[in-house]
């Protein structure tokens, strides 16, 4: 008898722990999933799909040769310009979008072009990356997972244009939609964090604004966007197409 | 028959031997404190920037990685070939290429921009990058040299030398590709491109490795007060003459083939003639220094000596960062074309050859891992048994002793009649 009740009271003991415990869990995660819930204003696989391929049409005919708006934009968007502290670096100063001048020597001909990561379909510098940390997302928008760079620049020597820049230095005031990190590489997003919230890149938002129209974002596989018309209908050409890569940046006049 | 040969090691008690540990643990040091210095301040301190962004660091990197392999020549003649002679000197040679590894890799891994993200680059894989495939091949060099070192060593697993030193070998081979495959494989870049690198790394690695070996064998000798005979010497006297050349060979193959195709003629004519550094490297370090004067050295009948033998190993190992220097940096240089034919200009430095002068703590930090492996050196063999006793060409070679002596007996009794 004595044994029995002691084993009721062990039984009932473990009970009201276990009860306890439960009670305990449910009070320390029940805040922490509800705030997951109410940060989340879409889910993540919400804003990429395989169906979309995003890309950009330049057109060099409207690009003034010393206009800067999309530099400028991209420098204000995403924070990598030279900081007011101190004197400009340019040897190490990143660059994530650069006016490039182009001069035929046989014709004299010029033109100039805005060039940034040209989120190719086969890109070498993901290729080329040990860790996995240069991806390629479903909608073709090229990353660079800043948690998994070791600073090893391969991607850097792979890059055909020239678009990714190696952080040298600490970083500070930076954007909390566009995160760096010393000694990792970083280029071009084409402004996922405003894509993704269907916006438009912040350069080509700067353009158009500015009535120079430049600059055309949209949906490549999207045969109703106003970019896949236009590819459609007009001669555009990439950056060193004869590599195959198959840039998401085209243009117009080169 | 031949004698058995004895190994022990080295006292390592002398004053001598403790002063040189002791510098070459300052040059660690000071490597170690360049590291802080780079990796505290951000990159910016060195030369290199967002157009050079592989400088010197990696030039003695890759140097000592390749040297490596190469260095795994002697052992694998002894295993593999079942050449007798080099039966002796083969645990050094396995020793060293270990050492060379782990020195390359030092300094490799202290230029990440993220050296702490070491255990990210062990844990997550690209397996389509042939960076990442060296990983492999290079941990897996310190696992197989290692095995095959115990083998070696032991006279309990003596028979399994041949199956270990074999795949020893093949492993080292395949790391030297994938080495030269790091430049193969940039498509972009019109200095690389070629499929000509992973073998050319190849006879690089054989040349740079003996050239590195023979100097340490003579310095170890020479230090432990061990005799060194001049037989094995220049045994692999022979043998670097055939790599120096071969060194050339692929050299000139590698630009006759850029030069034959009018879309490299702008990089060639920058590496060949209008390079200014990288111009006089190439043909004064790499070519006069590195092979044209090592091997008029080793082929000279009056420099059949050891000192020259030194001096020639010494050039050779010039000559092969010079090649090096040109090839990482030098080919970095010449900017990238993004229109083919046309001159560009940018805030970005398009178009224009890229500057790049190296600052203190980024060959402080190269200079480092070549004194990381004399260190590993110094240790190894005063802790294990990795040194024949004697040299001596007797006990190398009893065979060919004898008639040296014979011959020389002979010469005598010539003369004298």
């Amino acid at each position: 008898m004595t044994s029995k009740k002691t084993g009721m009271d062990t039984d009932a003991a473990r009970r009201r722990f276990l009860g306890g415990a439960a009670a305990l869990t449910t009070l320390s995660l029940a805040p922490g999933v509800t705030l997951i819930a109410s940060a989340e204003a879409k889910e993540a696989h919400d804003a990429t799909s395989t169906k979309m391929r995003w890309g950009m049409l330049i057109d060099a005919r409207k690009c003034d040769s010393e206009c800067t708006l999309c530099v400028d934009a991209c420098r204000d968007e995403m924070g990598w310009g030279t900081p007011a502290d101190r004197k400009p670096r340019p040897k190490t100063d990143a660059q994530w979008i650069r006016k490039v001048h182009v001069t035929d020597p046989k014709t004299t001909h010029t033109f100039s072009l805005p060039v940034m990561c040209q989120h190719c379909e086969s890109p070498t510098c993901v290729d080329v990356c040990p860790t996995g940390a240069s991806f390629k997302r479903v909608d073709g928008v090229v990353l660079v997972d800043k948690h998994i760079c070791i600073g090893c620049r391969y991607c850097m020597m792979a890059c055909p244009y020239k678009a990714r820049s190696f952080v040298h230095e600490d970083i500070s005031n930076q954007k909390p939609h566009a995160p760096r990190g010393k000694g990792t590489v970083e280029a071009c997003t084409l402004c996922v964090h405003r894509v993704d919230r269907g916006g438009i890149p912040a350069c080509v938002e700067r353009c158009a604004t500015a009535g120079r129209k430049a600059m055309l974002f949209g949906d490549l596989n999207d045969p109703e966007s106003e970019i896949a018309k236009a590819v459609a209908e007009f001669a555009t050409k990439q950056i060193r197409a004869d590599l195959g890569l198959n840039p998401g940046i085209r243009y117009q006049g080169i | 028959m031949k004698k058995q040969i004895a190994f022990s090691e080295i006292a390592g008690n002398s004053n001598g031997y403790w002063a040189l540990l002791l510098f070459f643990g300052a040059l660690i040091g000071a490597a170690l404190g360049a590291t802080w210095h780079m990796e505290h301040e951000g990159h910016w301190v060195t030369g290199m920037s967002n157009q050079i962004v592989w400088g010197v660091p990696h030039v003695f990197a890759v140097f000592l990685i390749v040297a490596a392999s190469g260095a795994l020549n002697v052992a694998s003649i002894s295993s593999v070939f079942e050449v007798q002679d080099y039966k002796a000197l083969a645990p050094l040679s396995a020793l060293l290429s270990l050492a060379l590894l782990t020195g390359g890799l030092a300094v490799l891994v202290l230029d990440l921009g993220r050296p702490d993200r070491l255990i990210v680059a062990m844990t997550s894989y690209n397996f389509k990058s042939i960076f990442a495939w060296n990983i492999y091949l290079y941990t897996g060099f310190f696992g197989v040299v290692g095995i095959y070192t115990w083998v070696m060593m032991d006279p309990r697993f003596v028979h399994f030398k041949k199956v270990a030193g074999s795949f020893a070998m093949m492993w080292r081979l395949l790391l030297t590709t994938g080495t030269g495959s790091i430049f193969g494989f940039l498509v972009a870049r019109q200095a690389y491109d070629a499929a000509i690198m992973a073998p050319m790394f190849i006879i690089m690695s054989f040349a740079y490795g003996l050239a590195i070996y023979l100097l340490v064998i003579m310095a170890v000798y020479n230090g432990a007060n061990r005799p060194l005979g001049d037989y094995v010497v220049c045994r692999m006297r022979n043998l670097l003459k055939v790599f120096v050349g071969a060194v050339l060979y692929f050299t000139l193959v590698q630009h006759l083939t850029n030069l034959y195709a009018t879309e490299h003629h702008g990089v060639e004519l920058f590496i060949l003639l209008e390079g200014g550094p990288y111009t006089v490297l190439f043909w004064v370090g790499h070519i006069f220094l590195g092979g044209l004067l090592p091997l008029a050295i080793l082929f000279h009948p009056m420099a059949r000596t050891r000192a020259w033998t030194a001096i020639a190993a010494s050039l050779i190992v010039l000559g092969g960062l010079c090649q090096v220097y040109v090839i990482i940096i030098g080919g970095q240089a010449y900017p990238l074309v993004l229109f083919p034919g046309m001159e560009v200009q940018s805030s970005f430095y398009d178009g224009e050859i890229y500057r790049y002068l190296n600052s203190l703590p980024e060959l402080v930090l190269g200079i480092g891992g070549f004194a990381l492996v004399a260190a590993i050196i110094m240790v190894a063999i005063k802790v294990l048994p990795f040194l024949p006793e004697s040299l001596e060409d007797r006990h190398v070679d009893p065979e060919h002793s004898a008639k040296k002596e014979a011959r020389e007996a002979g010469e005598k009794a010539g003369a004298s009649a």
